[in-house]
């Protein structure tokens, strides 16, 4: 995983390396400050000896040591942010490449909402904590061992009283941090299920006011966020236990110093240990101790930043699983297709087919309806043509090439889908259309629009092509994104035109006219029409009846309805005229 | 539709005042108790250096006389022990406070999460429609996470930065003047830097929240649209656009950290210097023999060892003081924009409800409705008069008319014009029109999700501006085109259509609705978990769920705006005698795009831009020939 991660520090691997240096000689400086101090203290003390002189020498040497150590920590700090926030940028550039090179299948695997946290939430919780290594990782070990040889050189045997109390220190807030990580992990689960339940409270507030559920909303909220607000008092309770028990361990250092240590003083006569000493000691019990609880907040850190780490791992070690073959063919023939023996289940662990033994031919510029109920795989279908997903068995044939033989953006390019999930980008009409062709001229686009009947409401807009689509599509009705997106498609002038049930929220009328400047304008192209409309594929050359997976039936539609049960009840469900046969 | 919106970059004014006002509402007690072991506690954190200060004196002069151990034993004891018990008193404050303030945060945390949460049940669904979803989202993560930074540490850690720095500035002056005035000229110059480095840094910061924003913003479009970017081959140019944003990004990170990084070292050592400077300045004064002025009282007119060498540590303490409160800036400046926009949503104005006609259930005695507690299955609405004080009780029936109604979203853009209709208890009224016509506006005004312009819709006779909202809207039944599941089970779902029924009243409401079929081949029945708004079914199955839904509740008058848009017409068929059996002896609305769900209608409305074109039986509008009828033959124009 570590070693996963590590690959994206490239161009930032000098910085990385470089803070610590520094950081070790900030750390060094900041422990010989102290000391030197109490040197320069202990002469001021033998008053009668010093002279201002030799007070400014120690103090020029201090201030020398003071502006080292600032240049070294302010770099550091230059460095360190340069490394982990290059890290992060790398880290989300490498993550959003790896996804741009997803198949379906690998996007299907990842939510949308899960890609994004990865990208967004747990690449920070990253970039914290490799800040954190980078920095303090280092920082607080060598504090630790410098401020305990510099307090066993400045105090002598006093200093023991640190190896009493470390262990001490040590074990209450390890102990703190282990038992507080789980508890961490649990009520944050939480706190997610609080937060996703606002959010579809948010996206359900119609159904709420409908029926009138504000105040059992209210309610079940309340319950929930108490549950959270009690989850994480409890943690936080523990994880406050840290600060008084520094405190404590601070106090017990400081009583024993200044008790033991006066004791010292006043018997040797100031001549193994002095005041300035005792001062010294006392700042590097601060440090020896502070540095123990940096630490057990870098584990606190590193530990809770693992979840994300793991999640990020998941995403850069998933392999697409398509790729095009080495020297893949580029030209697409014509658009004939044909599937010979075609089986597909989404994974290889599904029990169920979703398609099963099809077998099909499709000649370069017919029109073919597809029609079926919920769930009779007929997206599925047509998916494996534009290979978005791989056939589980059999194969699929365009041009009369094997789709996996060819270069996948060759095929793409020649095979255009239309998808029933669609999406417009935010942008103007003209960058959403320019998808299909980047350099598109406005005669294109006009042309492209007015065959997929877009042409009318877009002439409408006051900014007409200009017209700004806000994220999704939001500014466009139903109708409209789907002409818009058909025209996008056909843009492409592609070998075959797939629409995935591409024109459900047009009126008929204007779906009938889409459909006929088709076969007008582009008779070449092997269109393929999933509708749920018998109308909109009853004058299609071929229709293919799908149900469970399976062809049932095959052919025009007077010879449908004259042989298939299931195309017929459809037809008359949509015509009502079941009273009049 | 609603712009996503801009971080706010500072807080309104007086934001700080009012959430300490909160603050102190939450916990009249609790909240100065907090503070009392705060001040306490910093209070006696600042005094050891005194004690200190004593000890060194004493053997400072144990030293330089020759005096062994035993003759200042006792007083070095009663000094230390003297210490402890302050220690004890401190540790027990600080102990006291820390778990304090963990309760204190976590219930503010929670009562302004609560809130929220019970203002936005209350806002009006004009608020959900002109703003985006993320942005409401964003006050209950972002806003209450800065908000949970600013009062768990930074306002306790100023608070007790104050409070020591005031003690320390008052037992520095008491030893010595001029050394205190070298110190405080240096926590000046700390104060400057911290100003010009953390005020850059907060800039930053603030930037940076930008940045993430507009960051995250493309990274879920994209990632929505993965499967477009996939099938246009677009991969390349969409990687060339992230590339832009995340370098952007990259660079306000940088900025933003590097401040925030820069500042503790330059601190810390400015104090280092500054402790140096105090020394030399000290020794000076020392070995010049130079009489100290201080305001603790003359006993001390020379400078003394054991005046400096504390002196020097409080100089420590005073200068990792200020060093750390001054990492505090950030989150005060992003908490308080936090807070301020967590008030905003606590200020939006809620729905206004004037109605005072209240549903009741009633028993009919010889002619005369009477109401009554129990259920009767029989409702009236109860219809107090102001003028002369007496009540009448009309039936519920279901009857709706709209009598010339205008309306508009926007002024200026009228988007249902001169609307009048009547329908008659039991009567089944469809819309018709293309998007955009104002077929779902006319079923928002019936339910008062908008109130009218101009024009009067009555409801059984009573204008609806007179009912009580939420009676109203008990009396009607909604199951929209976009279905929205809850997580839960199958029958929780169902049950929220009215939440005291029992098992077998949802189970036969979905059996009405057809969803019974589906639901007993889930793995786990009408237990089965839905999450995700249902992500595990079909959207056609969704559609059966709400629709049973709004089933179970029984309501008079129903409301279906493409309830049946996602079933195939196939299994619409199959279910339409449920249907037929849910909307028999009721008033309903329906709207579809789908002519054979609306053919059986009693009326059908055609609607374009606003307006009603035609009126009338499927039969009367064939005949009619008009804009109907061509939608109708347009499905047979290629016949």
């Amino acid at each position: 995983m570590i070693k996963t991660l590590l690959k994206s520090v490239r161009e930032f691997k000098k910085v990385s390396i470089l803070t610590p240096i520094l950081v070790f000689f900030e750390v060094i400086l900041e422990c010989i400050i102290p000391f030197v101090i109490a040197e320069m203290v202990k002469m001021i003390e033998e008053k009668e000896t010093v002279e201002l002189v030799t007070v400014l020498k120690y103090g020029g040497v201090v201030v020398i040591l003071a502006v080292l150590s600032l240049i070294f920590g302010a770099v550091a700090g230059l460095t360190a942010a340069k490394a982990s926030c290059g890290f992060a940028r790398n880290l989300r550039h490498d993550l959003y490449y790896a996804v741009q090179d997803f198949s379906f299948e690998n996007i299907d695997r990842f939510s949308t909402s899960s890609l994004v946290t990865r990208l967004t939430t747990d690449v920070n919780n990253v970039q914290h904590a490799y800040m954190m290594i980078i920095r303090m990782a280092i920082r607080s070990p060598f504090m630790f061992i410098f401020a305990i040889a510099a307090a066993f050189i400045t105090g002598g045997r006093l200093a023991w009283i640190f190896v009493v109390v470390i262990p001490i220190l040590g074990f209450a807030v390890f102990k703190i941090a282990t038992k507080a990580m789980p508890m961490f992990r649990r009520v944050f689960k939480k706190y997610d299920n609080l937060n996703s339940s606002v959010q579809e409270n948010i996206k359900g507030m119609r159904v709420v006011k409908s029926f009138v559920r504000e105040d059992y909303e209210k309610e079940k909220f309340g319950r929930a966020s108490r549950d959270v607000c009690v989850d994480f008092t409890r943690v936080e309770r523990l994880l406050a236990l840290n600060n008084p028990v520094m405190q404590l361990c601070l106090n017990i250092v400081m009583v024993f110093i200044l008790s033991i240590g006066s004791r010292t003083v006043v018997s040797t006569g100031g001549s193994a240990l002095n005041v300035a000493h005792l001062s010294a000691l006392l700042t590097y019990g601060f440090m020896i101790l502070s540095s123990l609880m940096m630490l057990s907040m870098v584990f606190v850190m590193i530990t809770m930043s693992i979840e994300s780490a793991r999640r990020i791992t998941e995403v850069l070690n998933e392999k697409s699983t398509i790729v095009s073959k080495n020297g893949a063919l580029t030209e697409v023939k014509d658009g004939s297709i044909e599937f010979t023996d075609v089986s597909f289940k989404y994974s290889k662990s599904a029990s169920r087919y979703a398609l099963s033994d099809i077998d099909l031919k499709i000649e370069s510029g017919q029109t073919i309806g597809i029609i079926g109920g919920t769930g009779s795989s007929k997206s599925t279908l047509v998916q494996l043509i534009s290979r978005l997903y791989d056939v589980t068995e059999g194969s699929v044939k365009v041009g009369g090439v094997d789709v996996r033989d060819y270069d996948v953006e060759s095929l793409r390019n020649n095979v255009a889908v239309v998808l029933q999930k669609n999406v417009l980008f935010s942008g103007t009409i003209k960058e959403n259309l320019r998808w299909g062709k980047k350099d598109a001229t406005d005669e294109e686009m006009r042309h492209a629009c007015h065959l997929a009947c877009a042409d009318e409401f877009i002439d409408r807009f006051p900014d007409g092509y200009d017209t700004y689509i806000e994220q999704g599509g939001a500014n466009v009705s139903g109708g409209q994104k789907q002409r818009l997106c058909i025209a996008r498609a056909l843009l492409k002038k592609p070998k075959i035109l797939i629409l995935d049930d591409s024109t459900s929220a047009v009126d008929t009328k204007t779906d009938a006219f889409i459909r006929k400047s088709m076969r007008e304008y582009i008779p070449e192209t092997t269109k393929l029409i999933i509708a749920q409309r018998i109308s909109s594929v009853q004058d299609a050359d071929k229709i293919i009846v799908l149900d469970g997976g399976k062809i049932i039936a095959m052919g025009n539609h007077d010879y449908l309805i004259a042989t298939n049960e299931v195309y017929r009840e459809t037809y008359l469900s949509q015509n009502n005229k079941g009273g009049e046969d | 539709m609603a712009p996503s919106r801009k971080p706010r970059p500072r807080a309104k004014r007086g934001t700080f005042k009012r959430l300490m006002k909160e603050l102190f509402s939450f916990f009249p007690r609790l909240l100065p108790i907090t503070i009392g072991c705060i001040i306490l506690s910093a209070a006696i954190g600042a005094i050891p250096a005194l004690f200190m200060r004593q000890v060194y004196e004493i053997i400072g002069v144990a030293v330089e006389e020759g005096l062994g151990w035993s003759d200042v034993r006792s007083d070095v004891i009663r000094l230390v022990v003297t210490l402890g018990c302050l220690y004890l008193a401190s540790l027990i404050s600080s102990f006291t406070y820390n778990q304090l303030m963990v309760t204190i945060t976590q219930n503010t945390l929670k009562k302004f999460r609560d809130k929220m949460f019970d203002r936005m049940q209350d806002l009006p669904i004009k608020y959900f429609d002109t703003h985006n979803h993320g942005d409401v989202m964003s006050y209950y993560t972002n806003d209450i996470d800065t908000l949970r930074q600013l009062v768990s540490q930074s306002i306790p850690q100023l608070l007790m930065t104050i409070i020591t720095v005031s003690v320390l500035v008052c037992v520095m002056l008491s030893l010595s003047v001029w050394l205190s005035i070298v110190v405080f000229v240096g926590v000046a110059l700390m104060l400057f830097v911290t100003g010009k480095i953390g005020g850059g840094s907060a800039r930053h910061f603030v930037r940076q929240q930008i940045a993430i924003g507009k960051t995250e913003g493309y990274v879920e479009e994209m990632m929505n649209g993965q499967k477009v970017i996939k099938v246009f081959c677009h991969e390349e140019e969409s990687k060339e656009n992230f590339d832009k944003v995340n370098d952007e990004l990259y660079h306000e990170a940088v900025q933003a950290n590097r401040y925030a990084n820069v500042l503790g070292p330059i601190l810390g050592n400015i104090g280092n210097i500054l402790y140096i400077i105090v020394a030399i300045v000290g020794s000076a004064l020392l070995i010049s023999g130079a009489s100290n002025l201080s305001l603790g009282g003359s006993e001390n007119a020379i400078f003394t060892v054991a005046l400096v060498v504390p002196f020097l540590n409080m100089t420590k303490q005073f200068t990792g003081n200020v060093s750390q409160v001054s990492h505090q800036i950030n989150s005060v400046v992003m908490g308080l924009a936090g807070a301020s926009r967590i008030f905003e949503l606590l200020d939006e104005e809620p729905e206004k409800d004037e109605g005072y006609v209240t549903l009741v259930n009633v028993r009919d005695i010889d002619g005369t409705l009477v109401e009554c507690r129990e259920h009767t299955g029989k409702w009236a609405w109860k219809h107090p008069h102001k003028s002369d004080g007496t009540i009448t009780y009309v039936p519920l029936m279901g009857d709706v008319r709209m009598t010339n109604v205008d309306f508009e979203y926007e002024e200026g853009k009228p988007v249902l014009k001169d609307i009048t209709l009547y329908a008659e208890p039991g009567q089944k009224v469809a819309f018709v029109g293309a998007t955009g016509a104002g077929k779902t506006t006319i079923t928002n005004l019936i339910n008062r999700f908008y109130d009218i312009a101009d024009g009067k819709i009555r409801y059984d006779g009573i204008n609806i501006n007179k009912i009580k909202k939420s009676e109203l809207r008990k009396s009607l039944g909604i199951v929209l085109q976009e279905t929205n599941l809850f997580t839960g089970t199958v029958m929780d779902n169902i049950r929220y259509g009215k939440l005291d029924a029992t098992d077998e009243e949802c189970i036969a409401a979905s059996k009405l609705s057809g969803a019974d079929d589906f639901v007993t081949r889930l793995p786990d029945g009408y237990n089965t978990m839905l999450t995700g708004n249902g992500a595990n079914l079909s959207q056609g199955q969704r559609q059966l769920i709400a629709i049973a839904r709004a089933a179970v509740a029984d309501p008079p008058v129903m409301i279906l705006d493409e309830a049946t848009s996602s079933i195939d017409t196939r299994t619409e068929q199959i279910v339409q005698r449920g249907m037929d059996a849910l909307m028999h002896g009721r008033t309903v609305f329906v709207i579809a795009h789908r002519l054979s769900t609306v053919q059986n209608s009693d009326v059908i409305m055609v609607l374009d831009h606003g307006v009603i074109i035609e009126r009338g039986s499927h039969d009367d509008l064939i005949e009619q020939k008009g804009q109907y009828y061509s939608l109708y033959t347009g499905a047979f124009e290629l016949e």
